[in-house]
């Protein structure tokens, strides 16, 4: 087709495609600590979640979610402390904060909405969970995310 | 009616350009001697207006363009840039966005001139077309238009309004994503998005001319249509259009102008949000996102479908539906002045879209009448949602039901015998009083 | 025919009904504090004196966390700033721009080394901002972003009358509103505190929690004019010159404005006057 170019030229350009994805080395992030990484504009949370988080996050599977999925959906298997979510509340936009939720995970200033330790919304106007990006692990300490 | 043309070029100059290129003859036929009906009322003067308006945002857009960065990271500051230190400017981008409020009060105006008149009607088919045409247009470059400034409002819009197309992942798997993409040139709305909407935003009022050049073209075949929906029959029942209508539009854009002039220097804000003098910042969700007042009631029709592809499909159809409606309408008489029972349901049909307006600045979750209340004390009730609903319903079936079957059905007053006719009152009466003129009626 | 024209009339006021609600939609926290600004309505004019003294409180107390990088030195003595003069119309020349500005050290280059140095800053310089970017704020205010004040008066629900009642609005949180450390309550902030709130669910406080403290203290400022600065004075009055600053050319625009308009009307009256004597003749 001599219109394909046309067409493709408004497709994602060289340097768009170069911050697609990108890599991170989790050995910066202890047990119980949280680091926030921007992806595609947005920020992402990198949990290494302690096993009180992960037993929570069990737990929840069987309460009524708004969104339900199990926590096992939500991380790699074998790897249940490391929760990689993007960090936009699900109602509004806004950023979330980690440790004054009563549900032990994430709070979201803006309009109340309150998440789990696997990032499920449970209380407030969120429709859905936190989003889980495409991500995998490179090796046991390196994600590539997207 | 275009007939023959009855131009004759006086000078030397004249007769030379005529036989090279007959541009005065053009001019004299559209515009000068063209025979108008006599009868049109102010609402024809809103044809007129609409090519000032195109006129003037083309002008003063050309001139912000010079000035204007269409950089995520600069545009905001150069927008500032324009209102602070370039001379005058202030004056044209005040002018730029509260012309284009302007035009699209002009095309409502004139939108429902031609629905209430039946200027829709045949031999005018492909004339209304054409409008439905430049209409689309017009949202399409005044979407884009509000996004370039780059504050919380026009982000957030681009990201609504871009993100409905992902509702075709409903239709085919991936096609949705795949369109987004396309359109953002990205993942999410960014300054490629931003470069793309400037190009196009640039190029679409030049487009919209075209299309003009069109639409007046489709309108002197057959001649306006008039406040009687009877065709002229005779010379008698026409004017030129200069002195005639020249003056009288004249007037009517004067008019237009001290209202768009208070705007301007008076209230240059009144239409639009204090959230956009906030720049705009992917991660932080303004608390209300609200489209600019000319979109409000397809907002209204679009978050009233709880679906997310039928809702898309529902606001698109309701725009889509104006390209048919010459064929809906079964009525063989145009002016609703002599369809007294059509008259009614239009004026529903117009306080119905007022409604949605009203609706789409609203949150769906406020209440319009209040029941009671909830343990947190916020009144519950009747919604806002539900309001789009019923008057989206009624938008729908205004199109769908009430014009088709009103047609067959309606008891419709006698027409006139034509334009002329020796007294014709001024409320439109259908007899003429003391009439020398044959008393054949038509039903 | 009367049934159209009442229908253009229902779509006016229905259009100003549109516009009026879309306007309101936003607003979270109280109803404002009554006040008037000299600067309102269609011949409004900014008070010198205010504009004046309401630079004193953004120099003193605001520039050292709020930048406004879009004013410029020079802004502050051209036509209808703080500090005009007739007597030097060109503000670039104007000895109070210069004396404003060079009383405030501005980053910049070396010309001859490259390094980065501090000088005397110029009338073509805009304000200088506290911090070199935003992260640096946001480490010195505890993550919060002290916002740009460049045109934050026409970027907030009401403007002045909004900066006004903020500054001014400040008091204790009624019992049973948890307050976590860092934010504080203020009644005309837009936010929702349900979630921090231990009472009743159906009296839950109007207003928001701001990052800012309390900033206008009493003689916070010594105005030069000697008008006493009270917190009500000095909020009134950096209101007054933070609308200035959004909009500079507001005065300007209102005065052209009135101009336009007698123009435009005396225009359509010959119009007028010209489409009746031209169908005079004609039935129609």
């Amino acid at each position: 087709m001599t219109a394909w170019p046309l067409i493709d030229q408004m497709n994602p350009a060289g340097d768009t495609l170069a911050l697609a994805s990108i890599e991170y080395d989790l050995g910066k992030v202890a047990e119980g600590q949280q680091a926030t990484v921007k992806w595609r504009g947005k920020p992402v949370f990198v949990r290494h979640r302690t096993a009180k988080e992960i037993a929570e996050a069990k737990a929840g599977d069987t309460a009524d979610l708004k969104d339900p999925q199990p926590d096992s959906a939500r991380v790699k298997p074998g790897k249940p402390e490391w929760l990689i979510v993007v960090g936009v509340c699900t109602h509004l936009g806004c950023v979330p904060n980690f440790g004054t939720g009563s549900y032990g995970g994430w709070f979201c200033p803006c309009h109340g909405s309150v998440y789990d330790t696997s990032g499920r919304i449970r209380q407030g106007p969120a429709p859905l969970n936190l989003a889980v990006p495409d991500y995998s692990f490179v090796s046991d300490t390196r994600v590539k995310i997207g | 009616m275009s007939g023959p043309s009855t131009y004759e070029p006086k000078t030397g100059f004249e007769r030379w350009l005529d036989t090279r290129l007959p541009i005065i003859r053009m001019a004299h036929d559209t515009a000068l001697d063209f025979p108008t009906p006599k009868n049109l009322n102010y609402w024809w003067t809103f044809g007129g207006i609409l090519a000032v308006c195109l006129v003037v945002q083309i002008i003063s857009g050309v001139i912000l363009a010079m000035h204007y960065v269409p950089n995520a990271d600069l545009a905001f500051n150069s927008v500032q840039r324009i209102m602070r230190d370039v001379n005058y400017g202030w004056m044209i981008r005040y002018i730029h966005a509260n012309g284009a409020s302007m035009f699209f009060l002009a095309v409502y105006i004139h939108i429902a001139r031609g629905m209430y008149y039946g200027s829709y009607k045949a031999p005018r088919e492909v004339l209304w077309i054409l409008g439905c045409v430049i209409y689309l247009l017009m949202m399409a470059t005044g979407f884009m238009g509000y996004v370039l400034p780059w504050g919380q409002m026009s982000f957030y819009g681009a990201v609504v309004i871009t993100n409905l197309f992902s509702a075709f992942d409903g239709i085919i798997p991936g096609l949705g994503t795949a369109i987004t993409t396309w359109l953002w040139g990205g993942f999410a709305v960014d300054n490629a998005t931003l470069n793309r909407f400037f190009s196009l935003h640039y190029l679409l009022p030049f487009m919209i001319a075209g299309v003009v050049g069109l639409h007046i073209w489709a309108l002197h075949v057959p001649g306006n249509n008039n406040p009687t929906g009877v065709e002229v029959r005779s010379k008698e029942d026409t004017v030129p259009f200069h002195p005639y209508y020249t003056v009288k539009d004249g007037f009517a854009i004067g008019a237009f102008m001290i209202l768009f002039a208070w705007f301007v220097f008076f209230a240059p804000e009144a239409l639009g949000h204090a959230d956009n003098y906030v720049p705009a910042n992917p991660l932080a969700t303004p608390a209300h996102i609200v489209p600019e007042w000319y979109f409000l009631p397809f907002y209204a029709i679009l978050r009233a479908i709880p679906d997310k592809l039928l809702g898309v499909l529902a606001m698109f159809g309701s725009i889509g539906l104006l390209f048919v409606l010459p064929w809906l309408d079964t009525s063989k008489v145009k002016s609703m002045r002599y369809r007294p029972t059509a008259r009614w349901f239009f004026l529903i049909f117009i306080a119905a879209t007022l409604g949605l307006g009203w609706c789409g600045g609203k949150l769906p979750d406020d209440v319009v009448i209040a029941v009671g209340r909830d343990e947190t004390g916020a009144a519950t009730g009747f919604t806002v949602v539900w309001l789009s609903r019923i008057l989206a319903v009624y938008y729908y079936a205004y199109f769908l039901l009430v014009l088709p079957l009103l047609g067959l059905t309606e008891k419709t007053l006698p027409l006139p015998d034509g334009i002329s006719s020796p007294v014709l009152s001024k409320g439109g009466a259908a007899v003429p009083a003391g009439a020398t003129a044959s008393p054949e009626k038509k039903g | 025919m009367l049934t159209l024209r009442k229908a253009f009339a229902g779509f006016a006021a229905g259009l100003t009904v549109m516009t009026a609600g879309a306007a309101l939609a936003a607003t979270h926290g109280e109803h404002m504090r009554e006040t008037k600004f000299s600067f309102e309505g269609p011949l409004g004019k900014f008070d010198r004196g205010a504009l004046q003294r309401g630079y004193k409180v953004y120099a003193e107390v605001c520039s050292s966390c709020h930048s406004m990088n879009l004013v410029y030195f020079r802004n502050l003595a051209q036509k209808g700033g703080p500090f005009y003069d007739e007597k030097h119309p060109n503000p670039n020349n104007s000895p109070y721009a210069k004396a404003l500005a060079a009383g405030v050290m501005v980053p910049d280059i070396d010309q001859e080394t490259g390094d980065p140095i501090t000088r005397a800053g110029t009338p073509a310089d805009h304000f200088k901002a506290p911090f070199p970017n935003e992260a640096a704020a946001r480490a010195s205010n505890g993550g919060a972003l002290p916002p740009d004040l460049s045109v934050i008066a026409m970027a907030r629900e009401g403007g002045a009358h909004y900066i006004y009642s903020l500054l001014t609005g400040y008091h204790e949180p009624p019992k049973g509103l948890r307050v976590p450390t860092g934010q504080h309550y203020n009644p005309y902030m837009a936010g929702d505190l349900a979630s921090y709130w231990d009472g009743p669910k159906d009296k839950v406080p109007a207003g928001g929690l701001i990052a800012m403290p309390p900033q206008l203290t009493p003689d916070r400022v010594t105005f030069d004019d000697g008008v006493k600065a009270t917190p009500d004075q000095m909020a009134h009055d950096v209101a007054t010159f933070l609308a200035w600053a959004a909009e500079p050319k507001a005065e300007e625009r209102k005065q052209t404005g009135l101009a336009v308009m007698i123009y435009l009307i005396i225009f359509t009256g010959l119009l007028y006057a010209s489409y009746r004597r031209i169908w005079k003749n004609v039935a129609h």
